[in-house]
């Protein structure tokens, strides 16, 4: 980093993955070692065969990787260096004037894919039933370590960090005032952004209740007490592959690698209801919403091709590491303007008095009936309509 | 069950026998395998140095006529007991009144982590022993490992095992026998010896797996005695559940399933991942050549391949899958305690080394009790002769003309 210019340069990217790629996975795929069947007719015991089968064959004969390419290549990309990382993202500006800057972050399992299907609805709201005055300019950047930005060489860099990355790239790009918005590993990097408050930034949304993961939540309700219950089930049966990642993710990262279908078993076995979503789409031919057999291989795709299992894996340790370091410690308070959904497929339904209790600025709150834990990627029009209602009141003139 | 039970009990003999279009696919696999990046911290996992070094011994330098070998080398057969082909090793002493033994595996284990004490055991005067010390040895793979059949139903838990070796040696005509078992075989182990069957005289423990009401009494039992001792291993026996290979077995055995049956190094990695001690004598193995006692490249290795060659990395996680409905259950219904005589020995690279109080809290006829000074969680597979010589000297009393005569 000897000369500052080069570092800062934003420079247009483009994806062109070559056909050898291609042939050498569809090769693995046909060339897959199944294990037996469950012996179970449920998700009890993990991803299921029938599923895996079917997306081994869709995978290989019908799934066309050059259309997401495409689609990718569609919208303006670009890289730049920041703390030593070169981070990929997307960045669609609105044509409307007094468009609102917004950074939205992915999760994991996902991607920048979970999210382009709501580049039409936040950039061009008019085109999708709304108004010019609920415009974004929208940058959607890759987490370090994911899809097409550098995998960190260097300990350190988890979501505290990369939330100090974001507030760097807004800058560059020339933003003062903007908002930022996160599911998952990307709720986790907006909240830290938001406890941070760097300069410029007006607001935060979130579609998982991050205080939940570190500490216990009061339960006086009844909906407190159903949200305590599902976090509870899901740590007692669904948490394994968050232990082994947040513990182990060299060790896991080698079959992620070598192995088409443990990725996209691995990636499957998320969450109870966005399991049962996909594995329908598959083997029933029923997907819902937009979580397509396609769009689902899409990000499958983008996972072994980039071969970003193991460095995607890493942010869960690096999640560990600082839980672990901050342990005891409250975090900085977040007194920002606060906006949060409740997705009813999410792993837990956040009642409006945690969100409450947590967050002491809370301008929206809403609870909607479609969606999972993917909300953006399964229902990417409602998902926007909720985040043009939630930043309204941070618009120019109305606050 | 059978409807002829003339066949369904019949004892038959086995080979193994690979064909050599399923070694050179393992060996294109190897070649052909994807790396992932370099680890950023050593606790991030099973090191791409170590796993690197170890594909290409695998590739290139390792034997695989090994496996064959070693185990057709001994008397094999397979017999259907409860529905399933349980494979066994079962080797008989020359020496009269040998004592007969039942030793049980674990994960990431199978027969091969046995193979080497079965020469002190049924053979002692060709190891420093006496004729009085020899065994008689039956060694049987879990189901759902190496050459036992996988079970296609659920229910599989270490108690249908142990009623499963109880009938095997009942079928091998012995009236009077002894069981071992570390890790997973402690499970089968622990549960033969609250079914007490007719012929049990007796167990020995190289791992604490007792129920789990007990355990977790004897474990804080260290309330009473509350010695730092009793404190640093209750703090390595809790770390056990903090384990994701632990987790991801009990909840989802099949996610991680795709992964080792279809990559070797990524079987190689969940395999080798298991304990911090195991782990590090294995990495020397391979990194410096220097192994620590029988955990040699070739017999890690030969342990590695044999889950590869039969395809049950999935079928042998499900263990831990039926462990852990087992363990719900037994926290609601206590099984009988154990009133069988029981010996343990406790090696120093073991995940902990249970006090002999909590030992003698689970288990209440403690016979023997030992602390000795080589060796870790794979004990008979590291430390064959020391291991064997711990068999002779906890089973003793329990011979005939012994204590229980």
């Amino acid at each position: 980093m000897s000369t500052v210019e080069t570092a800062t340069e934003i420079r247009p990217f483009h994806i062109e993955i070559p056909e050898e790629q291609m042939d050498d996975l569809r090769r693995r795929i046909a060339a897959t070692r199944l294990p037996t069947k469950e012996l179970v007719e449920d998700r009890s015991q993990g991803v299921q065969l029938a599923t895996i089968r079917e997306l081994a064959r869709y995978w290989a004969t019908d799934y066309d990787w050059r259309k997401v390419e495409a689609k990718l290549n569609a919208l303006p990309q670009f890289t730049t260096e920041i703390d030593g990382v070169e981070i990929h993202f997307i960045h669609v500006r609105s044509t409307y004037e007094n468009a609102l800057p917004l950074i939205m972050t992915h999760g994991w399992p996902g991607s920048v894919i979970e999210l382009l299907e709501t580049v039409g609805p936040l950039t061009d709201p008019t085109a999708h039933g709304g108004e010019a005055e609920d415009a974004f300019d929208l940058v959607l950047p890759s987490v370090p370590g994911y899809g097409f930005s550098a995998e960190p060489t260097e300990l350190g860099w988890w979501a505290g960090r990369v939330a100090q990355a974001w507030p760097e790239l807004m800058r560059r790009l020339g933003y003062t005032r903007y908002v930022a918005q996160g599911g998952d590993v990307g709720a986790a990097i907006t909240d830290a952004m938001g406890r941070l408050a760097p300069e410029g930034l007006i607001g935060v949304h979130t579609n998982l209740f991050v205080p939940a993961l570190g500490g216990t939540m009061p339960t006086d309700t009844e909906q407190e007490r159903a949200a305590a219950e599902q976090i509870a089930v899901f740590r007692a049966t669904g948490f394994g592959y968050f232990l082994e990642m947040a513990t182990r993710p060299q060790t896991i990262g080698y079959a992620l690698l070598d192995s088409p279908l443990a990725l996209a078993a691995w990636m499957l076995d998320h969450d109870t209801d966005s399991y049962y979503k996909i594995s329908r789409a598959f083997v029933d031919g029923q997907p819902s919403g937009n979580l397509t057999r396609d769009h689902i291989l899409d990000n499958v795709t983008l996972y072994w091709l980039t071969g970003t299992g193991a460095s995607a894996a890493r942010s869960y340790w690096e999640s560990g590491q600082a839980t672990a370091k901050s342990a005891g410690q409250a975090p900085p308070p977040m007194n920002l303007p606060f906006g949060f959904t409740t997705f009813p497929g999410e792993i837990w339904k956040t009642p409006r008095s945690w969100v409450e209790k947590a967050y002491p600025n809370v301008i929206y709150f809403n609870e909607v009936d479609e969606g999972g834990h993917f909300a953006a990627w399964e229902e990417p029009e409602l998902f926007s309509a909720e985040i043009q209602a939630a930043f309204k009141s941070l618009r120019n003139g109305s606050s | 069950m059978s409807t002829t039970v003339e066949t369904a009990t019949e004892v038959r003999p086995f080979q193994v026998e690979f064909r050599k279009e399923q070694i050179d696919d393992l060996r294109r696999r190897i070649a052909a395998t994807r790396w992932t990046s370099n680890e950023l911290d050593e606790s991030q996992g099973v090191q791409l140095a170590m796993l690197q070094a170890l594909a290409r011994y695998w590739a290139n330098d390792y034997d695989f006529g090994r496996v064959e070998e070693r185990l057709n080398a001994l008397p094999q057969f397979t017999t259907e007991i409860d529905g399933l082909e349980i494979h066994f090793i079962h080797v008989k002493s020359d020496h009269e009144n040998a004592l007969p033994l039942i030793i049980t595996h674990g994960w990431p284990g199978s027969v091969i982590e046995m193979l080497e004490v079965i020469g002190p055991l049924t053979d002692p005067t060709a190891h420093r022993g006496d004729a009085a010390d020899a065994f008689d040895v039956v060694i049987p793979s879990l189901p759902g490992y190496g050459f036992s059949a996988e079970p296609t139903e659920v229910g599989w838990d270490p108690a249908r095992t142990a009623e499963a070796w109880a009938e095997l040696m009942d079928r091998l005509g012995y009236t009077r026998y002894v069981a071992q078992g570390g890790d997973q075989g402690a499970g089968v182990t622990d549960a033969m010896a609250r079914q007490a069957p007719d012929g049990l005289l007796g167990v020995h423990f190289n791992f604490l797996d007792a129920a789990p009401r007990e355990l977790l009494m004897a474990a804080l039992n260290f309330r009473l005695a509350f010695s730092d001792e009793d404190r640093a291993q209750f703090g390595k026996f809790t770390g056990i559940f903090m384990r994701g290979y632990l987790t991801e077995m009990g909840e989802h055995p099949q996610t991680i399933g795709y992964s080792i049956v279809d990559s070797p190094v990524g079987l190689a990695a969940w395999m080798l991942d298991h304990d911090a001690d195991s782990y590090e004598k294995i990495s020397r193995a391979f990194l410096d050549g220097t192994p620590s006692g029988g955990l040699t490249r070739d017999h890690v290795l030969d342990n590695i391949t044999l889950y590869w060659l039969t395809g049950t990395g999935t079928s042998a996680a499900r263990l831990y899958w039926e462990n852990s409905r087992a363990v719900t259950a037994a926290l609601k219904h206590a099984p009988p305690h154990v009133s069988l005589p029981v010996a343990f020995t406790v090696f120093p690279g073991e995940i902990f080394q249970a006090p002999r109080h909590w030992v003698k809290k689970a288990y209440h006829d403690l016979i023997y009790f030992n602390e000795v000074d080589k060796g870790g969680h794979f004990a008979a597979w590291e430390e064959p002769e020391l291991f064997a010589s711990e068999m002779r000297a906890a089973f003793k009393p329990l011979r005939d003309g012994g204590r229980s005569s």
